[in-house]
């Protein structure tokens, strides 16, 4: 479950957001400078809110009337950006393992299996981001930020950065971790029709406003 | 002519031991510094940057007379030092080894903070959301991407340490055996009746260490291009 309520200032930009959502794959939708990048930055406590709280999973992580702002790195999400953020020095491994020795996990070859093999990345891991593809670098992106072990992932247009045949490529991945991996999601997009297929339910924004929120039938009433 | 003599070799070792210790012990330093400088926004940041070039802009002559005035035997730290821990560095090889990492420190710090200052800060974004606490994230990623950096920087003090001459002499003296350079031996030797053979020899050994260290810096420049570009 994750509850947002915050107000955030960001210069001329007003970001004002209140929803609670159950569902698997929230999508946050919006033009371009309606705040989606800023409210799942806040989400993930790389923005701190001027007022308001976050929950995540039951856990307060933002409570500014209480003083409360869990850091990002405690608080176990998982960020898949629109450019994949590999790690350029590690190698596809080392990038996929990366979550796990930070948060101090023990080896799990099962899931490191299961994953690997949802995203078809196992042809990849002894080379460098640098060789790779973009729709494999976003692949790789997805499995790094799974095998943290996170409670809520958060995706920042994954496919944006993609001409239109990569992203056939990566939807269906996108189709089989909502529906395999277990893990709630916040999906942020301009992009109706790619809500349509992975959204369970819709968050619309308007120049930092929530202006709709509910089924994916939302978007059908246009922004 | 190449037949170099006791008190050279003397001089070479020393000289290396010399910028190897102040290299070495420089370098934590240059790194917090540097990692202070292009990551932290605080109070008296100018006025920091400007102290740390101070070296480079000042006469030698001027920074080895403040090191003898604060690290001398009846300097504010220097008597500190003696009496409490024992370390004494006037007319000490450890004196020449202070007054060359202050004076390469300008020539070790910049590489390193232009370095950490060019990896992606996106990339320490995603350690954090990976759940890297913030020494982690330096450690795993900012650190290791910078790492060339570190080294072009440590070669280029090295090279500054290894050729120092007016702040150690100022400070240490030229005492053959303990505090006598190359540089102050090559002072020396060309005050000397005869010494220009010597002399010569010596200035050839400055130029071949001085050349090695540009084209290693060079080499890990070019490497830490490769490396941001995930080669």
């Amino acid at each position: 479950m994750l509850r947002v309520d915050i107000t955030k200032q960001l210069g001329e930009f007003a970001l004002a957001a209140a929803f609670t959502s159950e569902g698997r794959v929230t999508g946050l939708f919006g033009a371009s400078g309606s705040g989606k990048t800023s409210l799942i930055n806040t989400i993930a406590g790389l923005v701190r809110p001027d007022r308001g709280t976050i929950v995540i999973d039951g856990e307060t992580v933002d409570d500014t009337a209480a003083g409360v702002h869990v850091p990002t790195w405690r608080r176990r999400i998982g960020y898949v950006f629109q450019d994949a953020r590999l790690f350029p020095h590690l190698d596809i491994r080392q990038n996929l393992d990366y979550g796990r020795r930070m948060n101090g996990l023990t080896e799990d070859p099962a899931q490191h299996k299961r994953v690997v093999d949802l995203l078809d990345i196992g042809a990849l891991l002894d080379r460098r981001p640098g060789k790779l593809s973009g729709g494999e670098r976003q692949r790789v992106a997805l499995g790094r930020a799974l095998l943290s072990k996170p409670r809520l992932l958060l995706l920042d247009e994954p496919l944006g950065a993609l001409d239109e045949s990569r992203k056939l490529e990566i939807l269906p991945y996108l189709v089989r971790l909502r529906d395999e991996a277990g893990v709630p999601m916040v999906y942020v997009s301009h992009d109706a029709a790619e809500l349509r297929q992975l959204a369970t339910q819709i968050v619309m924004l308007r120049r930092g406003q929530v202006t709709a929120f509910g089924g994916v039938k939302v978007l059908t009433r246009g922004t | 002519m190449f037949e170099i003599s006791p008190t050279e070799w003397t001089a070479i070792l020393l000289s290396l031991r010399v910028a190897v210790i102040a290299t070495l012990v420089a370098t934590p330093f240059g790194i917090a510094l540097a990692w202070l400088l292009a990551r932290r926004d605080f109070w008296g940041k100018s006025l920091l940057d400007a102290a740390v070039h101070l070296p480079l802009v000042l006469p030698p002559v001027v920074t080895g007379y403040l090191l003898l005035l604060t690290f001398g035997k009846r300097g504010l730290v220097g008597g500190w030092l003696a009496d409490h821990l024992g370390i004494v560095f006037a007319f000490r090889w450890t004196g020449a080894a202070l007054a060359c990492g202050v004076m390469s420190f300008p020539l070790l710090v910049r590489p390193i903070r232009l370095s950490i200052e060019a990896v992606d800060r996106r990339l320490e974004q995603a350690a954090e959301t990976l759940g890297a606490a913030p020494w982690r994230v330096f450690a795993t990623v900012t650190l290791p991407l910078a790492l060339p950096g570190v080294l072009a920087g440590m070669v280029l003090g090295f090279a500054k340490a290894i050729g120092e001459f007016g702040a150690t002499i100022t400070f240490v003296s030229n005492i053959p055996g303990e505090t006598q350079t190359i540089s102050s031996a090559i002072y020396s030797l060309i005050q000397t009746p005869d010494g220009d053979t010597a002399a010569a020899r010596l200035v050839i050994i400055s130029v071949v260490l001085a050349v090695g260290a540009l084209i290693a810096a060079e080499v890990f420049a070019r490497r830490a291009t490769a490396r941001l570009h995930g080669q």
